[in-house]
């Protein structure tokens, strides 16, 4: 009960710099206070970059027009999600993005998340 | 600069917005899981890879660290900001049980799934019902009928499926957005009915 390779599943790794050298060697491991639906955007009163990797320069001025999800910043810089997470994170902690959680995961199953999104699914399209 | 988005603000969420929520859209190869999430989104569909280790077929296989070799997969997803203060985003997702890595992480945090099945490749969905099943994500199904073969009446589907008698089924043409957005409410509808 095979299903048929996509192609582009089996070409191997090419992102726009190898991620060893853009994660200074940090591993891909999954960095779990960062989840693919964290919203970030710059910090207001965040350190100087000057002395600031390239890559994280960028993700920095992508990040300054507002809130992005974690996904939709790898998603606009073709960063694989790993790289993206690290480099997230450390700029994350040292004072330049500022994130949003997602929601905890006691809350799932919040009534009023629930509420929400059926509302504003049948308000739009109902 | 490169990767400063061209335009507008639309790229960007709405100020306002505190919350963000996750539905998986799921199914085997070419059931239209791109389709589907291009069609709701509001955004053009952004596409990410995940580096990821490839272990082997199954999910028992995972623990094993032996003889990996790393690979990328694809995801894509879309976005719909439904309320002043919540976001919803559609991660699509492949089925093949060797992606389970990518299923971990994505389906960490998702309120539930839609399945998407063909119901003239029904064996086909197996891998991906083990998968949702797995990972305990609650689903519904919605039945993307391609070109005018003849109806499967739903209770086939539901015994080919195994699917138990309260687990929502629905008919779905990913490319019409009144059809798709009927699904994710279906799915809503029945997520809320699992808190009573
Ligand atoms: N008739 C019909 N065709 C559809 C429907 N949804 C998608 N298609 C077509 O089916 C093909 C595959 O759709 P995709 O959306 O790429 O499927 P996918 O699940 O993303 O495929 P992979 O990512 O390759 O697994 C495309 O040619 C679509 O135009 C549908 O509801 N009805
Ligand atoms: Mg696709």
């Amino acid at each position: 009960m095979t299903t048929p390779d996509e192609p582009e599943q089996e070409q191997p790794a090419t992102p726009l710099v190898p991620a060893y050298v853009i994660t200074n060697g940090r591993s891909l491991l999954d960095d779990d206070t960062l989840s693919l639906i964290t919203l970030v955007t710059t910090a207001q009163d965040a350190p100087a970059v000057q002395h600031l990797d390239p890559e994280k320069r960028r993700l920095l001025e992508l990040c300054s027009g507002g809130h992005l999800s974690v996904a939709e910043i790898a998603g606009h810089t073709q960063f694989p999600v790993g790289v993206v997470k690290i480099l997230l994170s450390d700029l994350t902690q040292g004072g330049y993005l500022v994130t949003r959680a997602p929601i905890p995961a006691a809350k799932l199953v919040d009534r009023n998340i629930l509420e929400q999104v059926l509302h504003g699914l049948q308000a739009r399209f109902g | 600069m490169a990767f400063k988005p061209d335009s507008d603000e639309s790229v960007y969420l709405r100020e306002s917005v505190q919350t963000a929520a996750k539905i998986l859209v799921v199914g085997h190869f070419a059931v239209g899981k791109t389709t589907f999430i291009g069609t709701m989104s509001e955004i053009p569909p952004l596409r990410t890879e995940e580096v990821m280790t490839r272990a082997g077929e199954g999910i028992d296989d995972l623990k094993g660290t032996t003889g990996k070799t790393t690979t990328t997969v694809a995801m894509d997803f879309g976005r719909l900001t439904l309320s002043e203060e919540l976001v919803l985003y559609l991660f699509g997702t492949p089925g093949q049980q060797r992606f389970v890595q990518v299923w971990e992480d994505i389906s960490r945090g998702a309120l539930g799934a839609l399945v998407l099945v063909d119901p003239e490749r029904l064996d086909e969905s197996f891998p991906v019902m083990d998968l949702v099943e797995h990972y305990g994500i609650p689903y519904t199904i919605a039945v993307n009928r391609f070109g005018d073969r003849p109806d499967h009446a739903d209770e086939e589907i539901r015994e080919a499926l195994d699917l138990l008698p309260e687990t929502p089924l629905v008919s779905c043409d990913a490319r019409d957005q009144r059809s798709s957005a009927n699904a994710l409410i279906t799915l809503v509808r029945y997520l809320q009915s699992r808190l009573n």
